[in-house]
């Protein structure tokens, strides 16, 4: 015992030592957060949008000004004929492009029908759907102001909407999760695999497989300080979320501590697996980050919602542990419940944690070469 | 330029001498490609909704039909409890409870609003956004509806209407994959390059062979592109193999010239590997450079406006994409795929981007340093 207590110590004093790694581990969390928190974010604000005004009387005036004026668009160029639309949408200058039919404010006068057509720029999807949905809204909101003073006493079905667990759709709920499990996914993996595979290319681990450690202990000595840094890590992110965020963990604290233990747990374990398949830390630093990262970020439900995915893509996504992490934070920190909810995705992350370290103890070599 | 020749086939030699490496650094991408793209998705095919009907009228019913009429609402369960629905919004059953009162029938259109109530779980702001959208969309339909009738019997006349067409440009049936692709494979080729470049500098410092290199007369710019090249040419295939999967398999538009798509990328590559060659210059260990490489990757995609609008981005932050090469590549690159952009329409980004790598680049070569 005295003698893994002192490995344990040195293995401490190695990473402790590099204060430049610190930073950047601690460095880490703080920057993602904040990133998400004021700079990235998928709401609609101030996209540029043009119009394209074939009649230009006093309604579609009143109209655009509607529009603009909303907050989520911002006036751009304003076009002459057809031919703009596609070169400022080539540009990248405009979003959307609305276009008045000729005489619009006449016809519908008159008429009683007026076209309105909105082109958006569909290589981002996202953007295209919300744009169309918001400026269709502003319309027909145009729509019944003009309609109510005509037809008055007709009043509308009006409804009363209540955003659950997040009333101010703050981006926040998402990415607070999914900034933990990000971090604590491939940190522990990275690390672990590369102090361990380190060993291995510089030919140190020889040293330390003849010395009386058992190969265990070797192991347990090696993530231990890794553990301890990614609970700090953890425990900053929190901090974070609950004093810039105002987020606090609704549910049990420590609940939500032992889960993510668990987790990292799991996580370790993967990094020990990667790093008795490769040989050198250039192969582990390749199948941790690079083969991690982006499967880590789009499969997890961080960015992109997985209820959305096709079935086969659930089930490949399945085979990704930080899914469950995600499931877990969400229901504990902001839903609030306790056990009997996250039950499952806990046992599953033990589930995997076992694999990975039974992968990792039929894989580890005592012996070199 | 001998000398070049000779360290850019040394370090091929030294590359693919690690069969996995060798190996990895194109069946990563191949793999990752197949699988994220067509996985991902913003798209909502239906919301599950919760109905909570505690008037029963034809009108109530009427509201109801419509809304599972559409293609994106599916009714799993009724219910007069409002625990109950509440319980199942807390369980992730259902995404949306509709409620709507009694009197509601009674109500509508005549005189007063008929009031209804809409929780949604917006644990997700984007999908929960999206389907009070859509519902939105359906109520207005219904309104539309009153109106026209409420009008036609009592006044003769007519209700100005504006009709609403949209249609979606470059990629008319919103398909996601054509959004995805542009950007996974710009993400892929920076993070390889990145990574694999400023490792392989400073695995020359951390086992020692850079002394080697250093008492040669090799000059510091030499040592810099022949670092450069092989990961320029590996970036630039792994591009070519994304493209052609593209192609193949997802059938991805292919609207402008793919000569101006290998210029810029080559530009970002290199702005990328001076970028990565200068950061090693302050790392000892692969370790360091490891974490330094996650940081600026995670920082300059996140930024890059690859999975959300740069405009909603706030002023400083679209500043500091100046310097974000992965900003300028994700925009050209879909550009120039999807709408065909042509070279006067990108021309200001590739000047951008140029200057960016020629920065980088003598950053690198500047900091490096041949004395120990």
């Amino acid at each position: 015992m005295k003698r893994f207590l002192g490995f344990v110590r040195k293995e401490f004093l190695h990473i402790f030592r590099d204060i430049r790694t610190m930073i950047i581990l601690f460095g880490i969390p703080v920057i993602q957060i904040l990133l998400f928190g004021f700079v990235v974010s998928t709401d609609l604000k101030n996209a540029p949008i043009a119009f394209l005004d074939l009649s230009k009387d006093e309604i579609t005036q009143k109209l655009s000004d509607k529009i603009c004026s909303s907050g989520f668009f911002r006036k751009g160029e304003t076009l002459l004929n057809y031919n703009d639309i596609d070169k400022v949408l080539r540009k990248n200058k405009i979003k959307a492009v609305i276009i008045f039919e000729k005489d619009f404010g006449r016809k519908l006068i008159s008429e009683g029908k007026a076209a309105l057509s909105i082109i958006t720029d569909g290589s981002e999807p996202n953007m295209a759907t919300l744009i169309t949905n918001y400026i269709t809204a502003i319309v027909s909101d145009f729509n019944r102001e003009m309609v109510a003073t005509q037809a008055a006493g007709t009043l509308l079905v009006q409804p009363e909407v209540r955003m659950f667990y997040n009333p101010s759709l703050k981006g926040h709920f998402m990415f607070v999760p999914g900034v933990i499990t990000l971090i604590m996914t491939l940190i522990c993996a990275l690390m672990t695999s590369i102090t361990i595979t380190r060993e291995k290319e510089f030919g140190t681990m020889e040293v330390l497989l003849v010395s009386p450690l058992k190969p265990v202990q070797i192991l347990l000595g090696k993530v231990a300080p890794y553990f301890l840094l990614s609970f700090i890590d953890i425990i900053l992110i929190l901090l974070l979320s609950w004093l810039v965020f105002g987020l606090p963990v609704k549910g049990s604290l420590l609940l939500m501590l032992a889960e993510c233990m668990l987790y990292i747990l799991m996580s370790l374990s993967l990094g020990i697996l990667i790093s008795t398949v490769a040989k050198t830390m250039q192969q582990a630093i390749f199948m941790s980050l690079v083969g991690m990262m982006l499967p880590t970020i789009l499969l997890s439900g961080f960015i992109f919602p997985l209820e959305n995915m096709a079935k086969i893509y659930g089930w490949v996504a399945a085979i990704f542990p930080p899914k469950y992490l995600i499931v877990v934070i969400k229901n504990i920190m902001i839903k609030g419940t306790g056990f009997p909810y996250v039950w499952k995705e806990t046992l599953i992350v033990i589930a995997f944690t076992l694999v990975f370290l039974g992968l990792s103890i039929k894989n580890f070599k005592i012996r070199l070469g | 330029m001998r000398t070049i020749l000779y360290l850019i086939r040394k370090e091929f030699l030294q590359i693919f001498r690690d069969k996995f490496i060798g190996k990895a650094i194109f069946i990563v991408p191949i793999v990752q490609m197949l699988l994220l793209v067509p996985a991902v998705t913003f798209e909502i095919k239906n919301v599950d909704l919760c109905l909570i009907d505690r008037d029963m009228t034809a009108e109530s019913r009427k509201l109801v039909n419509q809304l599972a009429g559409s293609s994106f609402f599916k009714v799993r369960a009724t219910t007069f409890s409002e625990e109950e629905a509440n319980s199942l919004l807390h369980r992730g059953k259902c995404n949306l409870v509709l409620q709507i009162p009694s009197g509601f029938g009674k109500e509508t259109g005549k005189g007063n609003p008929g009031r209804i109530f809409v929780s949604v779980n917006a644990i997700n702001a984007v999908n929960a956004q999206l389907s009070w959208a859509y519902l939105n969309g359906v109520i207005r339909d219904y309104n539309m509806n009153i109106i026209a009738e409420n009008v036609g019997s009592g006044n003769p006349g007519f209700v100005p209407q504006i009709q609403v067409t949209n249609r979606y440009w470059y990629n008319e049936l919103l398909n996601y994959k054509y959004y995805m692709l542009p950007g996974v494979l710009g993400i892929l080729v920076l993070a390889i390059g990145f990574i694999l470049a400023g490792l392989n500098l400073v695995k020359e410092k951390e086992t020692g062979t850079i002394e080697q290199i250093n008492v040669t007369p090799v000059k510091k710019y030499h040592f810099i592109i022949a670092k450069m090249v092989p990961f320029l040419v590996i970036g630039l295939i792994d591009l070519a193999i994304g493209l052609i999967i593209g192609k193949l398999t997802f059938n991805i538009p292919f609207e402008g010239s793919i000569a101006i798509l290998f210029l810029s990328s080559t530009i970002f590559l290199i702005a990328v590997l001076g970028l990565a060659l200068f950061l090693s210059t302050f790392s000892n260990t692969q370790q360091q450079f490891m974490f330094t490489a996650f940081f600026f990757i995670i920082i300059f995609i996140l930024m890059s406006g690859v999975f959300t609008p740069l405009e909603s981005m706030p002023v400083w932050a679209q500043k500091f994409d100046l310097i974000n090469p992965a900003a300028y590549v994700m925009r050209i690159n879909r550009m120039v795929m999807l709408k065909g952009s042509t070279f006067q329409d990108i021309s200001k980004d590739i000047y951008s981007l140029i200057v960016i790598s020629i920065a980088f680049t003598a950053l690198a070569v500047n900091r490096y340093r041949k004395t120990a």
